[in-house]
């Protein structure tokens, strides 16, 4: 079976290794250190021995290990088929990782950018081969939702879709297809209304729970827009937002303050114990 | 520690998380709507790290997290099981 890299040890660079993992995928995770790899890697088996409490089939940690070697750096990725790239939604950060990966990898190589909002087709100008360049937009915990956006920009190949594609459908994932545009179909609509439930709790309109309350109670979502931002990450959120902001150039995307300073005070959510609530982790 | 301590520490846990005031220990609480299956990680969480258990792979399945008396049933069998083990 191809080998499958994945650059970023963050929550979705985590799941995605998983979920490859879990589908009999020889993975290799990168980060930029020791450190955040040794967390993903507990992260990993600690997801993994939830799996089934989760919904999904069970699985030996150990045995989805076994299948993840992790490094420091891209140049570990010399040999892998297919790159998912899932750092942080930041263009500066991402375009210094797809520089780095159009030096590293074989030109056939097919990269996959992971974004929740920044144009692939953008994206796929920093290197020298925008066409093994393809957007696709997991969803979060990524082993547990079997739905994404697959996403070509202007210059990318049919066999890039296609080898995508055939990934894609071995991690047990369908694909959406999406014409490429700032923030898909998905965050198109969801970043606006995770934005305007923060500008409701910002004036004091009502809680972070009767927001929520609203959306579980009146329209039958499984989750609000808050506990939404939270799974998600409000740091990822106000990312999503600005890109949104900046790309459309429309007054209707500008950011609500509350999830700049929440960002700043490092309320990011689920993932780090605190955001609109409160977790154990 | 007695078992109607574990019972009341998950009870009083769970609460928590709810906007209504109590919640009965026979009571499913993933049908109630509030809540969804990263809540169920939660409770993992809370409940090796509040009993010092470690809870086996087998028994990490959704229906002994379903009620306060099922969480405590299962604390009451890691325990026993340590024990012998």
């Amino acid at each position: 079976m191809a080998v499958i890299g994945v650059v970023g040890a963050g929550v979705m660079g985590i799941g995605v290794a998983q979920n490859l993992a879990s589908c009999g995928y020889e993975t290799i995770l990168v980060d930029k250190d020791e450190q955040t790899l040794e967390a993903a890697r507990a992260a990993v088996a600690r997801n993994s021995r939830m799996s089934r409490l989760m919904g999904g089939p069970p699985l030996d940690p150990d045995e989805i290990l076994g299948r993840i070697t992790t490094a420091v750096g891209v140049e570990a990725l010399a040999k892998a088929e297919l790159v998912i790239e899932n750092v942080t939604e930041n263009w500066d950060v991402k375009r210094e990782v797809h520089e780095a990966l159009d030096r590293v990898l074989a030109p056939d190589a097919v990269i996959v950018v992971n974004t929740s909002a920044i144009p692939i087709t953008k994206m796929a100008a920093v290197g020298a081969h925008p066409e093994r360049v393809v957007g696709v937009h997991f969803m979060n915990p990524v082993p547990a939702k079997p739905v994404v956006e697959l996403i070509p920009g202007f210059h990318t190949s049919p066999s890039t879709v296609e080898r995508t594609r055939a990934v894609l459908h071995g991690m047990g994932k369908r694909a959406v297809d999406v014409k490429d545009s700032s923030g898909f179909v998905s965050n198109r609509v969801l970043m606006l209304t995770v934005n305007e439930a923060a500008f409701l709790v910002y004036e004091g309109v009502a809680t972070a729970e009767a927001v929520d309350d609203v959306f579980r109670g009146c329209f039958g979502h499984p989750m609000g827009p808050l506990e939404t931002a939270d799974l998600i990450g409000v740091d990822t959120i106000l990312y999503s937002v600005e890109v949104l902001y900046e790309h459309y150039a429309d007054s209707k995307y500008r950011p609500c303050p509350l999830l700049k300073q929440m960002t700043d005070a490092g309320l990011h959510g689920r993932k780090s114990g605190r955001g609109f609530y409160t977790y154990t982790n | 520690m007695t078992e109607i301590s574990v019972a009341a520490q998950l009870q009083s846990f769970v609460e928590g998380r709810f906007p209504q005031s109590s919640i009965a220990t026979d009571q499913d609480i993933f049908s109630l709507g509030y809540i969804n299956s990263l809540f169920a990680m939660e409770l993992v969480m809370f409940i090796e790290r509040t009993f010092s258990v470690t809870v086996p792979n087998e028994e990490l399945r959704i229906d002994n997290f379903r009620t306060v008396e099922a969480m405590s049933a299962l604390v009451e069998r890691v325990r026993s099981t340590a024990l012998v083990g």
